[in-house]
């Protein structure tokens, strides 16, 4: 394990050794990428001006907006789905076929529809997110083992209470996972349409900063935006490993 | 195995109707201001296509995407390879490659754009980054999970590193790397056309932004249609044929 923390570290540090070395050296000019201590040091000054602070919140807002709403109708319309096998039948064929389309492609249609506001880029995040929702939720009620399913008619348990002790705790790595790329895909959904078309956000900001030449506020905030996501991934994939383990133990 | 395939069949068809269906019935309530129906999209998308600035677009779309896939393909293989052959490289690296694959990538494209400058080259790495990562991770999975006893069967036989790769690690791989490509196949195009949408001449996915300022409805929902027409209609048959291999 340690070893392996050593080898991602050395990975990690070689990279930023490396952009450091060729960004002193002219290989990479100023125009195009500061060093990379420049960069922690206007993010540093960043975070404690409190620059964009507005602008980081109303982002993640949106980005939880979209992933609530994206994983509760989800877990709800897998449930149900699982239960509707004709149906579910039909849709396969959207589930197998829908992370090929190019989900973006419809913002544009969506700000003629709504308006250039926050509407479009919350839709978006959720139109990603919830498909990865439905389709994780499936997976878990797939495999519930029948013996469990039995065991709970042979003890009378009604659809409450076989929900509350057998489905909810052996789905509840699936739940985990579909949490994890739920939110992946609401950041990746929100942040992007900011990016292409908006007028506030996070995204915004560093498509504004790129047309002006802001090279100070670009990096800062794109580094932030990598910071935040891999955070946010590394910190549930190691929740998802140990509600794992703690299974395979039992 | 006959009846199974009519049945998808059938259920894509009924998915399909059902879909048109939810679109004219969007139409009918939304109305001309900001949508427009199936069919009025099908006729603008024909008279588009005898134009031929729709096809200038379309093949400067296709070329960078074509260019951006076989970079995706080679650098994916060869990454993929690397890591899966040797264990710690491919344990350390995975979960890096899982959490690089879920950032949101578009953030990266300033820095693309300026190290290419705006034109054919950044549309072809943007899209070429979007498509290594999938390619890599199903081909370290695949490399690593190849049954012991074939590559000791290829020990035995004394088989050279090149004899190794070409007649045991990539036929037993091939199932698996295909699934990767697929995968590959639809996020290079994905980040080809986002690609577009942000500070782009040309291309299918400049034109869906220009058609914004110019409030061109018709152009707006026949180009995503177009767009959703080919990413749809090339992954099912990817998919087919991925069902074949992984079967077959």
């Amino acid at each position: 394990m340690s070893r392996l923390r050593l080898y991602q570290i050395s990975v990690v540090t070689a990279f930023v050794l490396l952009l450091e070395a060729l960004c002193l050296a002219g290989v990479i000019d100023k125009v195009t990428m500061p060093p990379p201590h420049i960069i922690l040091g206007d993010l540093a000054r960043m975070v404690l001006a409190r620059r964009y602070f507005a602008e980081i919140g109303k982002s993640l807002a949106n980005v939880l907006l979209a992933f609530t709403s994206a994983y509760l109708i989800g877990v709800v319309a897998g449930t149900i789905l699982h239960g509707n096998k004709r149906v579910r039948e039909i849709l396969d064929p959207l589930f197998a076929t829908y992370y090929a389309i190019p989900v973006f492609a419809f913002y544009p249609l969506f700000i003629v529809i709504f308006g250039l506001g926050d509407g479009p880029q919350v839709l978006i995040g959720f139109m990603l997110a919830i498909v990865a929702v439905i389709v994780t939720t499936l997976n878990g009620l797939d495999r519930v083992p029948s013996v469990l399913k039995k065991t709970a008619r042979v003890n009378g348990l009604n659809a409450l209470q076989t929900t509350r002790y057998i489905t909810l705790p052996f789905c509840a790595p699936y739940l985990l996972t579909a949490a994890k790329l739920a939110l992946a895909y609401a950041f990746i959904g929100v942040i992007g349409s900011e990016f292409i078309m908006a007028r506030s956000g996070m995204g915004y900001e560093i498509s504004y900063a790129y047309t002006n030449f802001d090279n100070a506020t670009m990096y800062p905030l794109i580094l932030l935006i990598l910071l935040l996501s891999i955070a946010a991934n590394s910190l549930l994939s190691r929740w998802e490993r140990i509600l794992l383990a703690r299974r395979g133990q039992n | 195995m006959r009846r199974e395939a009519s049945a998808t069949f059938r259920n894509t068809v009924i998915l399909i109707v059902g879909l048109l269906l939810f679109w004219e019935l969007a139409y009918l309530i939304v109305g001309q201001v900001a949508l427009r129906s199936p069919w009025q999209t099908i006729q603008f998308l024909g008279k588009l296509m005898q134009t031929d600035l729709f096809w200038l677009h379309l093949a400067d779309t296709l070329k960078a995407f074509g260019v951006a896939l076989v970079i995706a393909v080679a650098l994916g293989l060869l990454i993929g390879f690397g890591l899966g052959l040797h264990r710690l490289s491919g344990d350390a690296m995975e979960p890096m490659l899982v959490a690089l694959y879920s950032i949101p990538k578009i953030t990266l494209y300033p820095i693309i754009l300026l190290a290419f400058g705006i034109g054919i080259s950044a549309k072809i790495a943007f899209g070429a980054i979007h498509g290594i990562i999938p390619v890599a991770l199903f081909t370290l999975n695949a490399v690593r999970t190849i049954k012991p006893i074939l590559i000791k069967t290829g020990n035995v036989m004394k088989l050279n590193s090149t004899a190794m790769a070409r007649e045991i690690l990539f036929p037993a791989a091939v199932p698996e790397i295909f699934t990767g490509i697929r995968v590959g196949f639809s996020l290079t195009l994905i980040g080809t056309v986002l690609g577009e949408m942000f500070a782009a001449q040309r291309g299918l996915g400049y034109l869906l932004m220009n058609a914004i300022s110019l409030y061109n409805i018709d152009l707006i929902m026949s180009v995503t249609f177009l767009l959703v027409l080919i990413a749809a209609s090339v992954n099912m048959v990817l998919l087919a044929i991925d069902r074949r291999l992984h079967h077959g």
